[in-house]
C-alpha cells in the first residue's frame, strides 16, 4: 500500500476506523437528516396531490444540510492533538490528503443518504424500488460534487474564525448548478421518466465533478501550508 | 506618475459620465413600447459589463497572487471584488426599476437574473471570509483560491439556471449585430467607456488606500518600538 492510491486509501480509512469507534458523525447526520423530513412534513399538508412535486426539493435539503453537519468535523477532529500537523509529515503529497478526506467525507454521505431514502420513501408515501438504480447514481453524483468542493472549504473554514458558519455561506452559492440538477434529475426519474430526458443533469453533475475535484486538486496545497 | 494617471482617468471617467446621461436622456430616441424607463438601460448594461470585469480581474488576480505571493495582486483582487459587489448590488437595483413596469414583476427566476445573485452571494461570502482572517498571508492565499472557484462556478451556474427556467431577458446585443437604433447604440457605448474607466478609476484609488493602510500600520508598529 504504497502507492499514491493506497496512501490516500489509508486516510479514508484512518477517517473510518475513528468514527466506528467514536461514533459521532454519522448519527447527528442520520439523525438530522430524518428530522429535516419531519419538519418539512409539518410545513406541508401530509398527502396532498403536491407533494410529490416538492418531495424532491425536500430529499436534497435534507441531504445537502446533513453533509453540510458532517463536512464542518472534517478538518476539525484533526485539529484536536495537532493530527493535522501529523498527517501533513507523513510521506504523502498534499492533495492525497484531500482526496483521502473526500473519500471518507463521501462515503459517510452516501450512507446516510442510503439510510434516509427509505424514511422519505415512508414519510412521502413513494415508492422507489423501482428507480433505485438511477436515483442511486444521481445521488453519487451529486455527493461526489457536493463533497469534492465542500472538503476543500471545510480546509478553509477550519482556520478561521467563526468557521462553522462562513462555511454554509460559502459552500452554498457554489453548489447551486449541483443542487439544481440533482433536484431536477430527481422529480424526473420519481416521475418515472426515461434516462434520456434527464442526461443533461447527469451531464452537468459529471462536468461540475471533473471540474472541481481537478481545481481543488491544484489549490488544495495552498490551503494547508504552514 | 500613478496618481496623475489615476486623477486623469478619472478626469476621463467625469466627462464621458456627463456626456453619456446626455446622449442616454437627449440624444437617443425614445424607445417606442416602453417609453421613458428604458433610459435605465444603458447604465444597468455599462455596470453589469463592467462588474463582469471586475470579477475577471479578481480570478486573474488571484492567480497571479498564488504563483508569486506577492501582496500587491491580493491588494487588487480584494478591491476588484469590492467593487465587483457594489456594482452587482446597481445592477440588481437598476434591473427591478426597469422590470416592474415592463414585465409587470420587480423579479422573475431568470437565468440572468439568478447568475447575477448568485454571484452577489459568492462575493459576499468572498468578503465575509476575508473579514475572519487576521494574519495577511492566510487572508491572500484562502481568498485566492475562493476567487478562483467562484470564477469557474459562474458559466456552470448560467448554463444549470438556463436550463431550469427559460428566459424572458432581453438579448439585445446579438452576434449578428445590435437590434438597436444606431443613437441608442452610440449612448451605450459612452455609458460603457465611462462606467470602465470608472472602475478602473477606483481600483487605483482602492489600491492606493490599502498601501497607505499598510505604511500607516508599519509606522505605528515602528513608533511603539522606541517608546
Amino acid at each position: 500500500m504504497t502507492s499514491y492510491f493506497g496512501r490516500v486509501m489509508h486516510i479514508g480509512l484512518k477517517d473510518l476506523k475513528v468514527e466506528i469507534r467514536s461514533k459521532e458523525r454519522l448519527y447527528s447526520m442520520m439523525v438530522f437528516s430524518i428530522l429535516v423530513m419531519v419538519i418539512f412534513n409539518f410545513a406541508f399538508d401530509p398527502g396532498a396531490e403536491y407533494i410529490r412535486e416538492v418531495a424532491p426539493g425536500i430529499l436534497w435539503v435534507a441531504l445537502v444540510f446533513s453533509a453540510t453537519l458532517g463536512l464542518n468535523k472534517t478538518f476539525a477532529s484533526e485539529k484536536e492533538q495537532d493530527c493535522l500537523q501529523g498527517l501533513m509529515l507523513s510521506p504523502l503529497d498534499r492533495s492525497g490528503i484531500y482526496f483521502g478526506k473526500v473519500l471518507s467525507n463521501t462515503f459517510f454521505s452516501l450512507i446516510v443518504a442510503m439510510l434516509t431514502l427509505p424514511f422519505f420513501a415512508v414519510f412521502f408515501n413513494i415508492s422507489l424500488l423501482q428507480v433505485f438504480m438511477p436515483l442511486t447514481l444521481v445521488i453519487v453524483l451529486a455527493t461526489i460534487g457536493f463533497i469534492a468542493v465542500g472538503t476543500l472549504f471545510a480546509a478553509i473554514s477550519v482556520g478561521v474564525k467563526r468557521g462553522e458558519m462562513i462555511l454554509p455561506i460559502l459552500l452554498f452559492p457554489i453548489e447551486v448548478p449541483v443542487i439544481i440538477a440533482a433536484v431536477k434529475a430527481t422529480s424526473m426519474i420519481l416521475d418515472g421518466r426515461m434516462m434520456v430526458d434527464y442526461s443533461m443533469w447527469l451531464k452537468i453533475l459529471i462536468l461540475f465533478d471533473i471540474i472541481f475535484l481537478m481545481v481543488s486538486f491544484v489549490t488544495f496545497d495552498y490551503l494547508v501550508e504552514e | 506618475m500613478r496618481k496623475l494617471i489615476t486623477n486623469i482617468i478619472g478626469a476621463l471617467s467625469l466627462i464621458l459620465f456627463v456626456i453619456a446621461i446626455y446622449m442616454a436622456f437627449v440624444y437617443a430616441p425614445l424607445e417606442v413600447t416602453m417609453g421613458p424607463v428604458q433610459k435605465i438601460f444603458y447604465f444597468h448594461v455599462a455596470f453589469a459589463w463592467t462588474s463582469f470585469i471586475a470579477f475577471f480581474v479578481t480570478f486573474a488576480a488571484s492567480c497571479v497572487y498564488l504563483v508569486t505571493r506577492t501582496r500587491f495582486w491580493d491588494t487588487v483582487a480584494a478591491s476588484s471584488v469590492e467593487l465587483g459587489v457594489a456594482f452587482a448590488c446597481i445592477i440588481l437595483t437598476t434591473g427591478p426599476i426597469w422590470a416592474r413596469p415592463v414585465w409587470g414583476a420587480y423579479w422573475t427566476w431568470d437565468p440572468r437574473l439568478v447568475t447575477t445573485l448568485i454571484l452577489l452571494f459568492i462575493y459576499s461570502a468572498y468578503l465575509m471570509l476575508r473579514g475572519a482572517i487576521d494574519e495577511e498571508t492566510k487572508r491572500g492565499r484562502y481568498s485566492a483560491v475562493l476567487g478562483i472557484i467562484g470564477f469557474l462556478d459562474v458559466p456552470i451556474v448560467y448554463f444549470s439556471v438556463n436550463w431550469w427556467s427559460r428566459t424572458i431577458h432581453p438579448d439585445v446585443i446579438k452576434p449578428e449585430g445590435a437590434a438597436l437604433h444606431p443613437h441608442m447604440l452610440q449612448s451605450l457605448y459612452v455609458a460603457l467607456f465611462a462606467v470602465t474607466l470608472f472602475y478602473f478609476f477606483m481600483l487605483f484609488r482602492r489600491i492606493r488606500l490599502e498601501e497607505l493602510r499598510d505604511e500607516v500600520r508599519e509606522l505605528r508598529k515602528s513608533i511603539l518600538k522606541e517608546s
